[in-house]
């Protein structure tokens, strides 16, 4: 098995931030960056999304199909400067505050500044306090300046975020910030690398969506403004890992889950099962009885209604800045989309509308 | 630079070996005289040029860490504490692990499996686990073996104005101050000892003190200090930048008067800032020097060190050169004569 082109990609890509609402700053340019030598035409709008177009070889008018992954990570805002230039925070996007505890971060103000996350000690606790684990308003960034310095620098708004280089583990995985969801996009490189060497009748368009922590802002304009005939989204699940139910978790390394549920077009899920069986691709299912947390909620609603897959690698630890994966399964989630667009006719999307 | 090196070594409390040669290649180049003993303390000798009391310097070397105690199937690392380490600060972190230095990370439960009312729990050393990236039990063997010990991965670097942040300033800093004195070849007598087992209990000291049988000892240490966001000053412990911090009390000592006021005046007297640790927990290596054989004089010297025990800590080098130039300044005191022994204390020949 290939260990895929695409790894080292990524790694520089985790080295990159782009907190919910701030992604054009630093994240949007990287992505276009490596999108570019895939991609015909490339498009950025005002909410920061950059969606590049890959024409396909079919008649016209030919298939449209989006590939959505948000480029957005969970973040932190400064709230307040106290006394002594200690930063309070706000959170965008969903961190168990007790990961941050002790944690190095970055405060990206008139530069980017290092800083040490503190909470209190032990020996400043009341006795009931020590079986409680401080709130995110209890936590401070320390920078280790004094405050008439951090105010010259560092404004209420601007973004923090866990400094942390992605780490090489055993193997093929990695463990990092922010894997959410950047493994996603470099399963569509993946993708797009494997279809160098064949034809894909439809259109594809690459959506690089904002906002999805936030509530998939970025995904519903990008679908009402290039209205697909069939989006695929992708983006991380949950890998199994202690205090997880087995029912709901999937196995690293064993290849992507592909989702089925009311959010997910029957026959789109079926099409891209069949075609990892076809291909001998591992793959897991993964059931939803509901909207899933993902920018499929939104661009299923789009337009005149879009259909919807969904498919995604397993990661640990998801929302924290030690987020696990294994590249395995972003080559075989990469292989599996690739074969599926490379199939994928005018009469197969068109009948999508008929039940 | 001398304090990376030292803080990046690995060296919990009882696995030394690696901190011990990165200080024994240092000191060999300033003592006289080097050996260990049977706990794996390293004593360095300086003679000196003058007669004059017995000092004996310490630093422990050792460092709070992990020991992983199991490989599950699924060939995740279970671990336990090597020192006092509070488990709030372990979630998400990256750390070293076993001989071979493999990378792994104290994973922790996605919070849209947490419900609200559980993210105020603190989690216990026994729900957590290191993932090394091994897809089983067998892999993980390969690479790591019950008994083997972790550290945090944390880089050493330059920091804010001034400061610095590296894991395990407590005690390296106190390590790095005692070979800029060693450096510095101080006139008087010295026994510079880098012990063990500090952060058990102080049992390298122990044993070290009745093997030198010091006249003079001062332990050298980076303390707690925690004077950040709304924290009321009988809290701080200590102010970063405010100097080298003496010991008033802790949890295993009472200063001595008469020490606790020679290092004020000689502070003063050589224009060195300097503060009083003013918390009653925690403790250091003079705690057992102290009551060792007859009893003896002498004191504690701390940089203060933000976030102790925790992951990435904080000192500042402005502290951390007064340190040095405080305890030279005492050295070159007492060597001049500047401490008289209190009458009948023993031992004392000069």
């Amino acid at each position: 098995m290939t260990s895929g082109r695409h790894r080292q990609t990524l790694l520089a890509l985790l080295e990159g931030w782009g907190g919910a609402g701030c992604e054009a700053a630093d994240m949007g340019p990287r992505l276009q960056h490596a999108l570019a030598p895939y991609v015909h035409e490339m498009d950025t709008d005002w909410l920061g999304n950059v969606v590049g177009l890959r024409r396909g070889v079919g008649p016209d008018p030919r298939p449209r199909v989006m590939l959505a992954v948000h480029m957005d990570e969970i973040a932190l805002f400064v709230s307040a400067i106290e006394p002594g230039g200690f930063l309070r925070m706000v959170q965008a996007g969903g961190f168990d505050p007790r990961v941050l505890i002790g944690q190095e971060v970055t405060v990206h103000g008139k530069d980017e500044l290092v800083g040490v996350i503190g909470a209190k000690p032990p020996h400043l606790m009341a006795p009931g306090e020590r079986d409680t684990a401080p709130a995110l308003e209890e936590l401070f960034v320390d920078l280790g300046m004094s405050e008439e310095r951090v105010r010259a620098a560092v404004r209420v708004g601007d973004r923090i975020t866990v400094r942390r280089s992605p780490i090489p583990l055993l193997g093929e995985r990695l463990a990092g910030r922010a894997i959410d969801n950047r493994i996603s996009f470099a399963v569509v490189l993946e993708c797009l690398e494997d279809l160098r060497s064949r034809l894909h009748p439809a259109d594809i368009l690459v959506a690089c969506t904002v906002q999805e922590e936030l509530g998939s802002a970025g995904a519903r304009a990008v679908a009402e403004k290039y209205r697909p005939d069939l989006a695929i989204v992708i983006d991380v699940t949950f890998g199994t890992s202690p205090g997880l139910p087995p029912h709901m978790s999937f196995e690293l390394g064993r290849g992507p889950a592909i989702t089925m549920g009311p959010n997910i077009h029957p026959r789109v899920f079926r099409a891209l099962r069949d075609t990892a069986v076809a291909h001998g691709i591992p793959w897991q299912l993964e059931t939803t009885q509901d909207t899933t947390g993902t920018d499929a909620g939104v661009i299923q609603l789009a337009a005149e209604g879009i259909p919807c897959g969904l498919v995604g690698v397993p990661i640990r630890y998801m929302h924290t800045s030690v987020e696990v994966a294994d590249y395995r399964d972003v080559v075989d989630c990469g292989r599996l989309l690739a074969r599926y667009l490379a199939r994928l006719s005018r009469e197969e999307v068109e009948g999508l509308t008929c039940f | 630079m001398l304090l990376k090196e030292l803080t990046e070594a690995v060296g919990p409390s009882g696995f030394e070996d690696e901190i011990r040669d990165v200080i024994r290649t240092h000191a060999t180049r300033y003592a006289d005289h080097i050996f260990t003993d049977s706990l794996g303390s390293l004593y360095c000798e300086v003679h000196g040029a003058n007669t004059g009391p017995r000092v004996m310097l310490d630093a422990h070397m050792d460092e709070v860490g992990l020991m992983i105690v199991r490989v599950d199937g699924d060939g995740l690392l279970r671990f336990r504490a090597i020192g006092g380490i509070d488990p709030r600060v372990l979630l998400s972190k990256p750390v070293r692990v076993g001989p071979h230095r493999v990378w792994g990370v104290i994973g922790w439960k996605p919070v849209h499996f947490t419900p609200r009312a559980e993210r105020s729990k603190v989690p216990g050393i026994e729900d957590l686990y290191i993932d090394i990236g091994a897809r089983d039990d067998r892999e993980a063997r390969q690479v790591v073996q019950p008994g083997d010990v972790a550290v945090f991965a944390t880089a050493f670097e330059p920091f804010g104005d001034g400061c610095a942040k590296a894991k395990s300033f407590d005690d390296r800093v106190g390590c790095a101050v005692l070979l800029e004195v060693l450096k510095a070849r101080p006139l008087l007598p010295i026994t510079a000892v880098f012990t063990v087992q500090e952060e058990i209990g102080l049992r390298g000291a122990e044993v070290a003190a009745k093997r030198v049988k010091p006249d003079i000892a001062i332990a050298l240490e980076g303390t707690v200090c925690y004077d950040v966001a709304g924290t009321p000053s009988y809290g701080e412990g200590t102010k970063l930048g405010g100097g080298p911090a003496f010991t008033v009390y802790d949890s295993r000592t009472v200063a001595d008067r008469r020490f606790l006021d020679f290092m004020i005046r000689v502070a003063e007297k050589h224009h060195i800032p300097y503060q009083l640790r003013r918390v009653k927990g925690g403790s250091n290596d003079f705690g057992a020097i102290q009551v060792s054989g007859r009893g003896v004089m002498g004191g504690s010297i701390s940089v203060p060190v933000r976030y102790i025990h925790a992951p990435v800590q904080i000192i500042s080098m402005d502290d951390y050169h007064a340190t040095v130039r405080m305890v030279l300044a005492l050295l070159q005191e007492i060597a001049e004569g500047g401490f008289t022994p209190p009458a009948g204390s023993g031992g004392m020949k000069a």
